[in-house]
């Protein structure tokens, strides 16, 4: 059901924005008004969101911790997967964030009747980091259309990601692996039964919503060509705080930007803030030095005790009969 | 041609069918788990698979109904501390008659095999009563669990209270040998 | 999680009805999944709200009319309060790399098992009265209304998690179920809604000073009856000292090793071991365990019963603290007992009497694990060790989930037990390590009315024993846990018949070859030691 209403959610945004441009001629409000409103919502959200976590203390040290502990000097300890200093920690932090340390542990080959075999552990670590990495590198070429001048960076990128130079224009990698993804982990959600069972709308609306991104994009480089000079100087406008109204790019063109429009817009409400949350985890982002340094809770409350005077005066008597020291005679 | 013969022949279709019945006894999202992994990454599923494939086997093999209680066991430990009746826990040795049934029936009616697919079924309610037998003991063996545990800290009490050292209390053991302190412990 | 499907069975799924979505579905108690409900005494006795007698069974669990604006300000509370708790009620994306980590799960196959699926049972309640989307789309949103039906499922399933961490390892944003549990077990103590398995040892704690509630005279006459029997064994008589000031050592373990089988030969191994030294060290009665079932109810009872560690060691004197082998007692003390009650300096860092060594790695906390020490001295050969009198035994190492996922306390053990034993065998490597699987029965789940609850949870803990002891032979499971000892007979005696429990510190005792000792025949439980038993029937003895 949940898969159902982000699939026609996404599909009402599209109809939105087609009817939007093309019947109400609302150039200058989808081009313009929303992508602006858009960015500061999710500038204004993002930081906000982190701002909460942030204001929330870490009373305690509590990492996961995935390996032998710093100890004696000739026991080995396993120095990032249980970090005993800050520069465990980030390198932690590294391999968390950008190789998916935590889901790649996950993932284990088995030899299963006689021939070696990948459970789709792997599958997810494997698709989530090509997701996520593709995400990434389709969203640094943007910049071109950012730029006046493009920087070299960028054009190594493009021509790294266009490699294989098939098809006109060449074909992206990042553009197949983007989709690729998108697409493993929607099936995932809809074929595995237990992964359907935990998923909800707010699974299935990102996925849908990127992957409209997605398609809108490759539309427009591949098939449903726009006028990418008029396109790359509306954009440059828009970046330069001097928007101007083009309307002859093409619809296709303001169905993509709003629908980027509407993930910016949904992002800082969403789970989608794991991009943030993964930076400030507490069972990942401290060292395991709990014994060596001591961890302040701001909030340490005062706590009623049983003192050990209450103690001896509950069990004065039984204690002297067998002759353990007391305080008090 | 003999029955067993049909039958290892059809031997994956069958036991992939009763597995299938099996796994349908639980929610359709465990049950999909329960198919896949290792058996250390999900011992329920391996257990099952692996057990239901032994007694597929005794039975072609003919072995004898002993044989099988270690297979029947590894199932019916594990479906002891789920959450089922003693029928449903059970019940999956019957399905073992519908897989057959279901793959083999035309074949086995070809052949003329009827009656030796009755003599099967026989020996699969035979499985089926040693299969309630093995439920019953495991569940005993959970309350006797229960049950020890209470009597075990129970002793302990009353020995540190004194009062059992006063029970046991016999001359020899006076001689030094501590053992017998905890012997008899034992022995309650 | 599981493989993605094959097509011959994808045609099976969509012939399964889809499930109702979990929300609708009324969570049912069973028997035997459950523990008893508190007692209004021992809630009264830690000064806990709405102390009165409640059981499950019933209907009504007699809690305030008020009890769900409690149980709201006590999220919003602990969402000001705990940023792990404030980050991991928003980031989850529900990628369910966690989903098949539960051992509640591998054994139910009960979705609401699912790591993410019982954090899920609190989330909802989140989303509902502290987000905008879940205020505004309900259910869509994922968001649901805290009704009675609600709060029971939350209690349920919160008493269905052993707090392992073994979750939060395998979440790509390390979101840990334990965490959550803690919290919202603090939550359901608002309402009075604990386990007595919990309240009444925390209740004895706090007023007796352990868990199983033994008074002064009580642990010293339990501890000279250890001494008799080992008297009996070794022919040598120890004198430990209870509350002595000015030793230099306070030790402290968990009570549990006082009390019952087979803890209580772990108790002997710490004797031994302290006397063969000749280590200054005292007992307490006042601080006369290590456990900490306030862990299991709440932050702040975890520190009120944990102040009489430093309190004690204050009072005595004593220049550091020695712990015994306890779980979630050492992730207490590592990861918690500087904070709650230290700074501890009035301490020294601990520094070993006799090796030398100092431990820098307890520097702050001043408190050293008895395995760690161990370990120093058999490094520095200070101890004459006999392994072949172990030689009958052939042991593998359960890692407890505490001291593995909240210490990393992995290697130590090892190197202590393969010094004291010849035969060793590792479990299958997913198993064990970070990776281990909980004995099915931590936080305080360790009642016997839940016996079910634990037979099932420590079945991929007893699956992975099995394995060795059919493939190795395997007759002897250790540890470095009260709880493990007190609750790993029971799981093999179900699933593997034929595997004893021991903790680490008995092994170490039975080979310690003490100075002046008589002729070893029997080992810490009494048990003729294979090859040397001839005593008794006056034969020969092999040595």
């Amino acid at each position: 059901m949940g898969m159902y209403a982000a699939f026609l959610a996404v599909a009402g945004l599209i109809v939105l924005a087609f009817l939007g441009v093309q019947a109400a001629g609302l150039h200058f409000l989808f081009g313009a008004l929303i992508p602006y409103v858009a960015f500061l919502v999710f500038v204004g959200g993002f930081a906000y969101r982190v701002y909460l976590w942030g204001t929330s203390p870490v009373p305690f040290r509590i990492p996961t911790t995935a390996g032998q502990m710093q100890s004696f000097d000739w026991i080995k300890p396993n120095r990032f997967d249980n970090p005993s200093n800050g520069f465990g920690v980030v390198v932690r932090m590294i391999l968390e964030v950008l190789c998916f340390r935590s889901l790649f542990r996950n993932t284990k080959s088995e030899i299963h009747e006689g021939r070696l075999v990948h459970g789709s552990e792997k599958m997810l670590w494997l698709f989530a980091i090509l997701f996520h990495y593709a995400f990434l590198v389709v969203f640094i070429r943007h910049f071109r259309l950012f730029l006046e001048n493009v920087p070299g960076l960028i054009l190594i990128i493009e021509s790294l990601d266009g490699f294989f130079q098939f098809g006109v224009p060449f074909v992206y990698l990042t553009d197949i692996m983007l989709v690729a993804g998108v697409l493993f982990l929607l099936a995932r959600r809809i074929v595995l039964p237990q992964i359907r069972y935990i998923s909800m709308m707010a699974d299935y609306f990102p996925l849908f919503l990127i992957l409209g991104i997605a398609l809108t994009g490759i539309l427009m480089r591949y098939f449903i060509r726009v006028d990418i000079t008029a396109a790359k100087a509306f954009v440059i406008g828009l970046v330069s705080l001097k928007p101007v109204s083009a309307p002859e790019i093409g619809v296709i063109f303001y169905i993509h930007l709003f629908l980027i429009s509407s993930l910016l817009v949904y992002f800082p409400f969403s789970k989608l803030m794991h991009m943030g949350g993964v930076f400030m985890s507490p069972t990942r982002n401290l060292a395991n030095n709990s014994r060596m340094v001591r961890h302040i809770n701001p909030w340490n409350p005062e706590v009623h005790v049983h003192t050990y005077a209450e103690y001896e005066e509950e069990f004065r008597d039984k204690m002297k009969q067998v002759g353990i020291p007391v305080e008090k005679e | 041609m003999t029955l067993p013969h049909i039958l290892e022949a059809e031997k994956k279709a069958i036991v992939d069918r009763w597995f299938a019945l099996i796994l349908a006894t639980y929610p359709a999202d465990a049950a999909q788990f329960f198919r896949s992994g290792s058996s250390f990454t999900n011992p329920v599923g391996q257990s099952i698979s692996q057990g239901i494939d032994d007694i597929f086997d005794g039975l072609l093999a003919g072995a004898e109904p002993e044989t099988f209680r270690p297979f029947l066991d590894s199932i019916i430990r594990i479906r002891a501390v789920q959450d089922f009746t003693a029928s449903q826990a059970v019940i999956f040795i019957f399905h073992l008659k519908t897989a057959i049934r279901e793959r083999c029936l035309g074949r086995i009616r070809a052949e003329g095999m009827l009656q030796e697919l009755l003599l099967m079924e026989s020996r699969i309610d035979e499985l089926a009563v040693m299969a309630f037998d093995i439920f019953m003991r495991c569940r005993e063996k959970l309350y006797d669990l229960k049950a020890n545990e209470l009597k075990d800290r129970t002793l302990w009490l009353l020995k540190r209270t004194g009062f059992l050292t006063e029970v046991e209390d016999m001359p020899e053991q006076t001689a030094g040998c501590g053992t017998n302190v905890k012997q008899t412990k034992e022995v309650h | 999680m599981a493989k993605l499907p094959k097509p011959s069975e994808l045609s099976q799924i969509s012939l399964t009805p889809p499930p109702k979505p979990w929300m609708d579905i009324v969570t049912e108690m069973r028997q035997g999944m459950y523990c008893h409900g508190a007692k209004g005494k021992n809630l009264a006795a830690l000064e806990l709200p709405n102390a009165r007698d409640f059981k499950v069974a019933d209907e009504d669990w007699q809690i305030p009319d008020d009890w769900r604006e409690t149980v709201l300000n006590g999220i919003k509370e602990r969402l000001e309060k705990f940023r792990t708790f404030h980050v991991f009620m928003d980031i989850c994306v529900r990628c369910g790399a966690c989903a098949d980590k539960c051992h509640f799960f591998l054994g139910s196959g009960d979705p609401k098992n699912m790591p993410v699926l019982r954090a899920e049972l609190l989330r909802s309640i989140y989303r509902k009265y502290f987000t905008t989307a879940g205020k505004i789309f309900g259910k869509t949103a994922g968001a649901r209304e805290l009704d009675i039906q609600a709060l029971k499922e939350i209690w349920y399933y919160y008493f269905q998690c052993t707090e392992c961490r073994r979750c939060s390892l395998f979440c790509p944003y390390g979101i840990d179920q334990a965490e959550i549990t803690i919290i919202g077990r603090e939550l359901l103590n608002l309402l009075g809604l604990n386990i007595d398995w919990i309240a009444g040892p925390a209740a004895n704690c706090y007023r007796k000073g352990n868990h199983l509630g033994l008074e002064p005279h009580t642990i010293k006459s339990s501890i000279e009856f250890f001494l008799s029997d080992l008297e009996d064994i070794t022919g040598i008589s120890i004198e430990p000292t209870f509350n002595r000031k000015g030793a230099e050592i306070l030790f402290v373990t968990p009570s549990g090793d006082l009390f019952a089988d087979p803890g209580t030969y772990t108790a002997m191994g710490y004797l031994m071991l302290f006397h063969e030294l000749g280590l200054d060290y005292t007992w307490s009665t006042y601080a006369s365990e290590g456990g900490n079932f306030g862990f299991f109810t709440s932050m702040n009872m975890a520190k009120r019963l944990n102040y009489k560690i430093y309190a004690e060691a204050k009072r005595l004197g004593v220049k550091w603290i020695l712990g015994g082998e306890c779980g979630h007692m050492w992730r207490v003390v590592h990861q918690y007992m500087d904070t709650f009650n230290g700074p501890a300096d009035f301490l020294e860092v601990p520094k070993s009497p006799i090796t030398g060594t100092v431990f820098e790695s307890a520097k702050s906390t001043k408190m050293v694990h008895v395995v760690e020490f161990t370990a120093d001295l058999i490094k520095h050969n200070k101890l004459n060790l006999d392994p072949t009198r172990n030689d009958h035994l052939k042991v593998t190492f359960h890692d407890s989930c505490n001291t593995s996922r909240g210490m990393g306390f992995l290697e130590e053990p090892r190197y202590v037990i393969k010094s004291v034993c010849n035969h060793f065998y590792e479990m299958p490597e997913d198993t064990i390590r970070e990776k281990t699987f909980c004995c099915g029965s931590g936080s305080g789940l360790n009642a016997s009315e839940n016996m079910e609850l634990r037979m099932r949870g420590g079945f991929p803990r007893a699956n992975a024993v099995r394995h060795v002891h059919e493939k190795h032979g395997v007759n002897m499971l250790a540890n470095i846990c009260a709880i493990d000892r007190a609750a790993l007979p029971a799981l093999m005696d179900y699933w593997v018949p034929g595997v004893k429990v021991t903790g680490t510190h008995e092994l170490v005792g039975n080979a310690l070859v003490m100075k002046g000792e008589k002729e070893r025949t029997v080992d810490l439980r009494n048990e003729p030691i294979p090859g040397r038993a001839a005593a008794e029937e006056g034969g020969e003895t092999d040595v």
